[in-house]
């Protein structure tokens, strides 16, 4: 077994596949402490983390809030108004002035690509991307494998699909990255304005109709579709959206019986899934959200290692 | 690491956990709300043979679990890398129960520490006693085994090696010595 030796967690394009079993791994035994009576363990007693997002976010924040109380680390939460700091020497001072204040973990959301590198870089302090502009959204991806690995048993040899805006999703770059290095296949299906150019470079295979993704795939995970971009003229309308790319019992049927619905959430019931699907047998939308939790448990475990800074 | 001395051969280890188990049955009267929680990773082996001796003796089944102590060490600060988490899988409630915990070697007594303070926090046990193979000595904390299967004074230099056949493929306890 290896160990693990980053300080930071950015992306999983750079993770080799026996960095992301560690960590699928660690997450294991987190999750039993989850299903304790007491959700309480002593571990990062006197460690502070801190939870930095220039983008609102409920479910990410929350989730990595509790990862830290539940071993017993302090926390921190500094939202700031997405308008107004957006440049990369304010985020610098801001995390200077982090550093200062002693956080030994600091998890940051950022509307621009590589913005977790930058902070990386500043401060002595672990980073975790809690994703950067279209760029990664590492743990939502790995929450995502760790959910699909406990119930499929493992990763390699399965077909994935993922469904909707790809050109904007940090959730299905990520997702690409980390299942190709699993040796799953991911299929990747959305309207043509919503592909981004040269997108096989990455392994995924692209279907043009949500039909040809679904079939025989075992996993189906579908993108929220951000309505303001029907302004930019991505896609015409809702309904036609919802008409060719949202997944409802009929075309989930061309998927293999067992096959796991997932999406990253917040949803839009009737878009780009029908209730009845989001709620349905194949769904494992909620216990996503709870193995999101051990996921970021096993990461604060994990980037806390190497002692204390000052020690 | 230098051989200096074996200490228990198979037959030693086998008396010892013998023993163990008698003085077990013996001391709670019998199994009723026994049960019996190996840590790992040489605990484990080691509580699943007393609970096995103990079915031989008594006629009854005492339940088993398995413990990993390392979210509660007392030194992952001081650590170069974080060690491996595996699982705790204690499947039974501990409350009001008579926990008997299950090492190979009791030494600072810095694991049984975490380790009372990682079963406090699956609930409220009756009482807590202690199972060692091997007491080695030199303990840091005010702890003491109650069942003990050999004594071994020990300089601080030596390395006590127990070698199970489920973990090791050997049967035996050694006396190792740093060079």
């Amino acid at each position: 077994m290896m160990n693990w030796k980053r300080k930071d967690l950015l992306g999983l394009k750079d993770l080799s596949a026996e960095e992301i079993k560690l960590i699928l791994d660690t997450a294991v035994p987190m999750k039993e402490i989850l299903g304790r009576r007491i959700k309480k363990v002593p571990t990062l007693r006197g460690r502070t983390v801190v939870t930095l997002f220039y983008e609102p976010s409920t479910r990410t924040r929350t989730s990595f809030e509790l990862a830290a109380k539940y071993l017993s680390a302090d926390s921190v939460n500094i939202s700031t108004s997405a308008s107004s700091v957006v440049k990369g020497e304010s985020l610098k001072d801001t995390a200077r002035t982090l550093a200062a204040m002693g956080a030994d973990v600091v998890i940051l959301r950022h509307p621009m690509a590589g913005a977790p590198v930058l902070l990386a870089r500043t401060i002595r302090a672990a980073v975790i991307n809690a994703g950067d502009g279209t760029h990664e959204h590492p743990t939502q991806a790995l929450l995502d494998m760790f959910t699909v690995r406990e119930k499929k048993g493992e990763l390699a040899g399965l077909t994935v699909a993922i469904i909707g805006d790809i050109l904007h999703s940090r959730v299905a770059r990520s997702n690409i990255w980390g299942f190709t290095k699993m040796g799953a296949r991911v299929r990747v299906c959305g309207p043509a304005t919503m592909m981004p150019p040269e997108i096989e470079v990455t392994g995924a295979q692209v279907c043009l109709s949500i039909e040809e993704a679904l079939t025989g795939a075992d996993v189906v995970m579908m993108l929220r579709i951000q309505l303001e971009r029907q302004q930019q003229g991505l896609f015409p309308s809702i309904r036609e959206y919802a008409r060719l790319f949202g997944l409802n019992r009929e075309r989930l049927s061309l998927a293999r019986p067992d096959a796991l619905v997932m999406h990253p959430g917040p949803m839009n019931r009737g878009v780009e899934i029908s209730p009845e699907v989001a709620d349905g047998v194949n769904s494992v939308i909620n216990e996503q959200v709870t193995n999101g939790v051990a996921v970021r448990m096993a990461l604060l475990y994990l980037l806390s290692g190497g002692g204390m800074p000052d020690a | 690491m230098r051989h200096k001395a074996q200490i228990l051969d198979k037959e030693g280890i086998r008396r010892a956990l013998t023993r163990i188990a008698h003085e077990i049955i013996e001391r709670n009267k019998g199994t009723d709300g026994l049960a019996l929680i190996g840590i790992r990773r040489r605990g484990v082996p080691l509580a699943e043979r007393l609970a096995a001796k103990i079915r031989e003796i008594e006629g009854s089944t005492v339940p088993v679990g398995t413990l990993d102590i390392t979210l509660y060490r007392d030194d992952l600060t001081t650590l170069a890398q974080q060690p491996l988490v595996h699982r705790t899988e204690v499947p039974f409630a501990v409350s009001d129960k008579k926990i008997v915990l299950v090492d190979d070697v009791i030494y600072t007594g810095r694991t049984i520490r975490a380790a009372l303070d990682a079963i406090m926090d699956l609930g409220r046990p009756r009482v807590i006693q202690l199972a060692v193979l091997v007491d080695r000595g030199h303990r840091e904390l005010p702890i003491r085994a109650d069942y003990v299967g050999k004594n071994v004074p020990t300089s601080r230099r030596e390395v006590v090696a127990v070698r199970l056949q489920e973990t090791d493929g050997e049967e035996r306890v050694l006396i190792l010595e740093n060079d």
